[in-house]
């Protein structure tokens, strides 16, 4: 289990915007009449697009009344779950992958460019205040090890100095292209398939 | 060597599209208003005779499993549910389905909810694939468009809605009765069983839970016949298999093989080799992170299937190959699996919850061979206090790998271990609290 943080500094109220407030219709129509608390977990994720990145203690209020649950059960899940941050993160968030397959394919390296770079603790802002980044266990991409994914994307095949050059990119208010830093197709063999060679569309 | 015109993911790579036209003319949707009609027994009769297992992890007869559901829908309705979670570490098959083959996807969610009787099917996709999760939504909107789905799915005369599902990050959540329980907007804490949720699941409604690989089969099997499907592999471990390697080989990749085919020739032959050659292969995890590892003895003539993986005492699991060499310390390899588990145990079950931090502390003292002679039985001792001690399976994916390390690599372990019990000596290694309120960041 994981131990959370959750921010001393705290915005008053919460409300979602008209778009979004849609958006969260949209969700609680995807179940049963009387099941709407099956969407919290949707809900959260518009509080954090809403919110950069984070859940403020208002939202998580908001979301409860919304969906007709108690507070805590909101409560519950937003620090049950790994992906709600409950205190503030970078605009670019780095979630480095360190279990085993990417471990031994080198994502310590990947860490120490971070802990180099944007700060010395996961979970700390950059000093600009534009990069955080975390510790994570298997993103589900194991064979373009090591990987890191940074806000919505995925960044795969990379080592130390290619993390790097991402890493600066980004402490440069610019997004680098993600997928494979070694431009091979997805998840076949770097250099050349071994399967599929002649299939076409039929 | 399974033929390509036998595999069934003829775009696992992404080379001819992924948009619904291009599925279409890679044969899927092609008779499913044929198949459907044929009717919920012929359907399930198929699928046993295929003799498909679940390919989420534990290998269970899917007709059977579809033959629970049942027969007749009462005051409850039915649901389907895809696990799409996919976390167990080394595991990135799906992502692939997900991403580049979804229509097979849909195609068998309409084909097993028609024979399940379900109108309403949940894909439980994991929150960080938030960009394949975009592009399953478009797949299942072209798939509307198409009138493939919804009212009169297909021409079938059985209405389906498919919707999408996120978690949020919680490896638990791919067991699938704490699965349940976050689709339904709570903590991901498995349930105790029985009942089982084909009788009362999802909502406390029958609900079939079954892994995105095992589905996307479905139809292929449909169509060529249960006999095609079982002759490939061997008798109970029949069909085609998405094997994930990766780890230490030169070419780490996904590849759809037949099942049964040899270890030595998947690393081989896909995968590039062993980096620094065969002679350098240390251990390889066969099934994903729960599964007990293999010596390099043992590789050499091992066949990826359930029963002899099961012989071997180790498991097929989710089929994700992790290669270790020689180069890696097999002691941290196992000490970093140690602490993904103690990371991920929803804290429910006292022997998992404070059992998965004991073994993790104790590899890491051993790895760093700061551990005392006496630890390695009680290493031993709290893996079998965990296992079947526990509300769900997670109990034994957390203990099997720490007794695999045990019987394989007791030497390596014994030779690193030789302090004198802590109580005698004067140390700052703390013993019993939590290391994780150590970290800085935690305190
Ligand atoms: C701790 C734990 C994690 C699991 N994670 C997954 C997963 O990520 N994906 C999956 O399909 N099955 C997972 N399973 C297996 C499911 O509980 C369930 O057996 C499976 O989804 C059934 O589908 P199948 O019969 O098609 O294999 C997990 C099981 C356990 C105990
Ligand atoms: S075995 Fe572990 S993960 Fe499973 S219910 Fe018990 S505490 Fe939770
Ligand atoms: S271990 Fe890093 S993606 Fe799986």
């Amino acid at each position: 289990m994981t131990v959370k943080k959750i921010s001393k500094i705290q915005p008053e109220t919460f409300k979602f915007t008209e778009d979004n407030l849609i958006h969260a219709e949209n969700e609680i129509k995807k179940y049963p009449k009387n099941k709407r608390a099956s969407s919290i977990l949707a809900m959260l994720y518009l509080v954090q697009k809403q919110n950069e990145n984070w859940i403020p203690l208002a939202a998580i209020k908001y979301v409860a009344e919304l969906t007709g649950v108690s507070y805590i059960q909101v409560y519950e899940v937003a620090t049950f779950y790994s992906m709600f941050n409950l205190s503030p993160v970078g605009k670019y968030f780095i979630q480095v992958c360190t279990t085993t397959p990417c471990m031994i394919r080198g994502a310590g390296k990947i860490v120490k460019t971070c802990k180099d770079h944007i700060s010395k603790n996961q979970n700390e802002i950059s000093e600009n205040k534009l990069c955080s980044w975390t510790e994570v266990e298997c993103l589900g991409a194991c064979v373009n090890a090591p990987m890191i994914q940074i806000n919505q994307d995925y960044f795969e095949d990379l080592d130390g100095d290619k993390a790097k050059e991402i890493i600066l990119e980004l402490l440069q208010d610019k997004f680098p292209s993600p997928g494979s830093a070694k431009n091979r197709k997805n998840t076949s063999p770097e250099n050349g398939k071994t399967t599929l060679l002649e299939v076409k569309n039929a | 060597m399974l033929k390509d015109e036998d595999r069934i993911f003829k775009n696992l790579y992404n080379d001819l599209g992924w948009n619904l036209d291009s599925a279409i003319n890679r044969g899927d949707w092609s008779q499913t208003k044929e198949l459907i009609s044929k009717g919920k027994d012929w359907i399930i009769k198929e699928i046993k005779d295929s003799e498909l297992r679940g390919r989420g992890g534990a290998g269970f007869p899917t007709g059977l499993k579809l033959s629970f559901a049942p027969k007749t829908v009462g005051s409850r309705p039915h649901y389907l549910v895809i696990n799409a979670d996919e976390s167990e570490p080394g595991t990135c098959k799906d992502r692939d389905i997900l991403r580049f083959e979804p229509q097979k996807l849909i195609e068998g969610c309409l084909i097993t909810s028609y024979a399940i009787s379900s109108h309403t099917c949940y894909i439980y996709i994991r929150g960080e694939y938030f960009r394949e999760g975009q592009r399953l939504q478009e797949a299942i909107n072209q798939a509307y468009d198409k009138k493939f789905l919804g009212k009169n799915a297909c021409g079938s005369g059985w209405d389906l809605d498919v919707y999408l599902h996120y978690g949020a990050g919680a490896y638990i959540c791919g067991e699938e009765t704490a699965l349940l329980e976050s689709l339904e907007g709570k903590k991901g804490l498995p349930r105790l069983k029985p009942p089982f949720p084909a009788l009362v699941g999802l909502y406390g409604c029958p609900t079939i839970v079954n892994n995105v690989e095992t589905i996307s089969v479905i139809p292929t099997i449909l169509r060529r016949g249960s006999k095609w499907f079982a002759s490939l592999g061997k008798p109970k471990n029949t069909g085609t298999k998405i094997f994930c390697i990766s780890g230490n080989v030169n070419n780490p990749c996904n590849v759809e093989e037949e099942m049964g085919i040899p270890l030595k020739d998947l690393i081989e032959k896909h995968a590039g080799g062993v980096v620094g050659g065969w002679n350098n292969l240390q251990a390889v995890i066969p099934g994903g992170s729960s599964m007990p590892l293999l010596p390099k003895n043992v590789c050499e003539t091992i066949t990826m299937d359930f029963d002899s993986l099961i012989k071997a005492k180790s498991g097929l699991g989710t089929a994700g190959v992790v290669v270790i060499n020689k180069d890696q310390d097999i002691i941290k390899c196992i000490a970093r699996i140690a602490k993904f588990y103690k990371h991920e145990s929803c804290g429910q079950c006292t022997p998992c919850r404070e059992g998965c931090g004991w073994m993790w502390r104790m590899l890491e003292r051993m790895s760093e061979g700061e551990a005392t002679y006496k630890e390695l039985d009680l290493l031993y001792d709290v893996t079998k206090q965990i296992e079947g001690h526990t509300i769900c399976a997670f109990g034994e994916g957390a203990s099997w790998p720490v007794q695999g390390l045990i019987r394989h690599f007791k030497k390596e372990i014994i030779k690193r271990s030789h302090e004198e019990p802590l109580i005698k000596k004067k140390s700052n290694i703390p013993y019993l609290i939590d290391q994780h309120l150590l970290e800085e960041d935690n305190a």
